[in-house]
């Protein structure tokens, strides 16, 4: 399919603009570009099918199944979008005077008063653009408490456990500190005695996200942020799977003193194509003075970002939460976790988990007696899925799971679409064994096969470029 | 899988051929039989202190990026700084592209000859 800057046809623009209504304004000398800007010039009949073109090379939660697990592709209902493109909330200027902008800030607050509830925590940042950036922030909190209280020069480390998210670590970096990385226990959770063997002065804290991403509960979390804040350290809770336990139990109860949550996961906005998002940052009463503040909501001080964050993402979250309720928040989060038992006992027999007890909102599998026995592997399975009209599962991560599938159903999926994939499971399973050959090319009916990913990754080409005429 | 009898091997899948006093060191051909193809691979310097058991490198597969640990402590006297272009030696060859060269060697963690080593990794699956 051609970009649309190849579609481009120089003169066909589109100016049905209306008639200028303010005097018109010569731009300064400096301020005019030498050059025209590359953008292509279509009719608006080219322009909507190039995008329906596009619509139809990818698959989306409304095309179909899309376990990607850690990634909670949940269904994002249209009344978020409705909401979020009310005029009062689309026409509004962040610098507008506050007369005019009264009801984006409740928003703000009445977000903020729900989330906090839901976290357990004391106050609420909006500011983040998304999950990375409120780990930043999250950990530059944990660093200013520190350095308030003149321990920030010897608390130099922060605790990540081998399973974690990469960003953890690479926050963790970012924000000057040294990874001690602790391998798991062997049911995927913190082994305790590593813990305590390398907790001490120079701790500043623990990232940790739960349930962990094997989609196991950790039993032990209030030990855990007890020995943490015994040594003087912080926790820090990774909202990353969230959707499991959200209204059902509350990471400030659990002993976390931050975290943040990626609103546009969790609390249903579309996600996966780059943004925006939004990572609210949620802290516990002592860490508030260092919550990033936005002048709307009237404060001063530290900023991550620029006015309220990604406000309509905010919109279309409280939207969410509002919808669902005191009672559906919770429902929710429990049939998430039904769905990711249901599928993966289904799934059990042919397949085999990586961990086989009851798991939270998504669960993990283990290919590598499967790869050993039909040298098909779990990419070769991902890839064939593409076929039966499945998104592909999350491949080889957590990283501690050796060929590893990792499934996350979410609650918007009914029964028969988790017969049906765990269906297709089976017929891969046995597919395997008959013909892996045909697996190792798969997929087969798709516009893209297996893309060149060392090429990808090592010369990337990230924006078009005209040919030289 | 090649598991060549004159080497030693590390748990975190590092080979080690001595070669005089110098530890020549790279990583196996299960290692990277099991991270996929190899797109980049950060290098220390010549003339790094190096200590056993932790980091000296990393090496970033089509599947994710990991450490690579040191077997030895020494003084790092030679980087193989080819693979900086062409990383993809390592899955073309494990033990032909070695990483870097380690001399006064001052300590080394617990390393399992071939038969051992096999073992372990069929272990690890």
């Amino acid at each position: 399919m051609k970009l649309i800057f190849e579609k481009s046809a120089p003169g066909r623009a589109l100016s049905l603009l209306p008639p200028c209504d303010v005097e018109l304004v010569a731009l300064p000398e400096e301020l005019v570009r030498e050059t025209a800007p590359a953008l292509p010039e279509m009719s608006e009949t080219d322009i909507s099918r190039h995008y329906t073109e596009l619509n139809k090379n990818v698959h989306g939660v409304n095309c179909g199944f899309y376990p990607l697990g850690s990634c909670t592709m949940k269904y994002n209902p249209r009344i978020d979008e409705e909401m979020a493109a009310l005029p009062g909330f689309t026409q509004v200027h962040p610098l507008a005077p506050a007369y005019a902008t009264e009801g984006c800030r409740e928003v703000l607050e009445t977000a903020s008063k729900y989330l906090c509830e839901i976290f357990g925590m004391d106050a609420c940042t909006f500011q983040p653009a998304a999950g990375a950036h409120g780990e930043f922030t999250g950990i530059l909190l944990i660093k200013q408490y520190h350095d308030a209280r003149g321990e920030g020069a010897k608390r130099t480390k922060i605790i990540v456990p081998d399973s974690a998210h990469g960003t953890n670590p690479a926050t963790a970096n970012m924000c000057g500190y040294q990874v001690v990385n602790i391998p798991s226990a062997p049911n995927g959770c913190v082994d305790l005695e590593a813990l305590k063997a390398v907790l001490g002065e120079d701790t500043a804290g623990l990232m940790l996200t739960n349930p962990n991403t094997v989609g196991i509960f950790d039993e032990n979390i209030l030990e855990i942020t007890r020995l943490v804040h015994e040594a003087g350290g912080l926790c820090y809770y990774d909202g990353a799977n969230l959707n499991a336990v959200m209204g059902v139990v509350r990471p400030g109860d659990m002993g976390f003193d931050c975290i943040h949550s990626n609103l546009h996961k969790t609390f249903a906005t579309p996600h996966g194509g780059g943004g925006p998002g939004a990572g609210a940052v949620g802290c516990k009463a002592h860490l508030m003075p260092y919550l990033p503040k936005s002048a709307m909501m009237g404060g001063e001080g530290i900023q991550v970002r620029s006015f309220a964050g990604n406000f309509l993402v905010v919109v279309k979250a409280l939207t969410y939460i509002m919808t669902l309720g005191q009672e559906g928040i919770p429902e929710a989060a429990k049939n998430a976790v039904l769905n990711a038992n249901y599928l993966m006992r289904k799934i059990q027999g042919t397949f085999e988990p990586a961990f086989d007890r009851t798991c939270m909102h998504e669960f993990v599998l283990d290919l590598s007696g499967f790869k050993k026995e039909t040298g098909v592997s779990a990419l070769d399975v991902a890839k064939s899925l593409i076929d039966y009209g499945m998104h592909p599962p999350t491949m080889y991560f957590p990283l501690i799971v050796h060929e590893a599938l990792m499934l996350e159903p979410t609650e918007t999926e009914s029964r028969e679409t988790l017969d049906w994939a765990a269906d297709v499971f089976r017929q891969l399973y046995e597919l395997a064994h008959k013909d892996p050959e045909f697996m190792h090319n798969a997929p087969h009916n798709a516009q893209i096969g297996r893309p060149d990913e060392v090429r990808a990754a090592r010369t990337p080409i990230l924006r078009y470029q005209k040919a030289e005429a | 899988m090649n598991y060549p009898a004159e080497l030693k091997y590390s748990k975190s899948h590092e080979w080690v051929k001595m070669d005089g006093d110098v530890a020549v060191i790279g990583i196996s051909d299960f290692a990277q039989d099991a991270l996929g193809d190899v797109v980049f691979i950060n290098l220390p310097a010549e003339g790094d202190e190096v200590t056993a058991g932790e980091s000296f490198g990393d090496v970033e597969s089509v599947k994710a990026v990991s450490d690579l640990i040191c077997p030895v402590s020494g003084v790092i006297c030679a980087v193989n700084e080819e693979l900086l272009d062409a990383p993809e030696k390592l899955n073309q060859g494990a033990y032909d592209a070695w990483i870097i060269k380690v001399e006064n060697i001052t300590d080394q963690e617990e390393l399992l000859d071939a038969a051992a080593y096999e073992a372990f990794c069929a272990e690890e699956g």
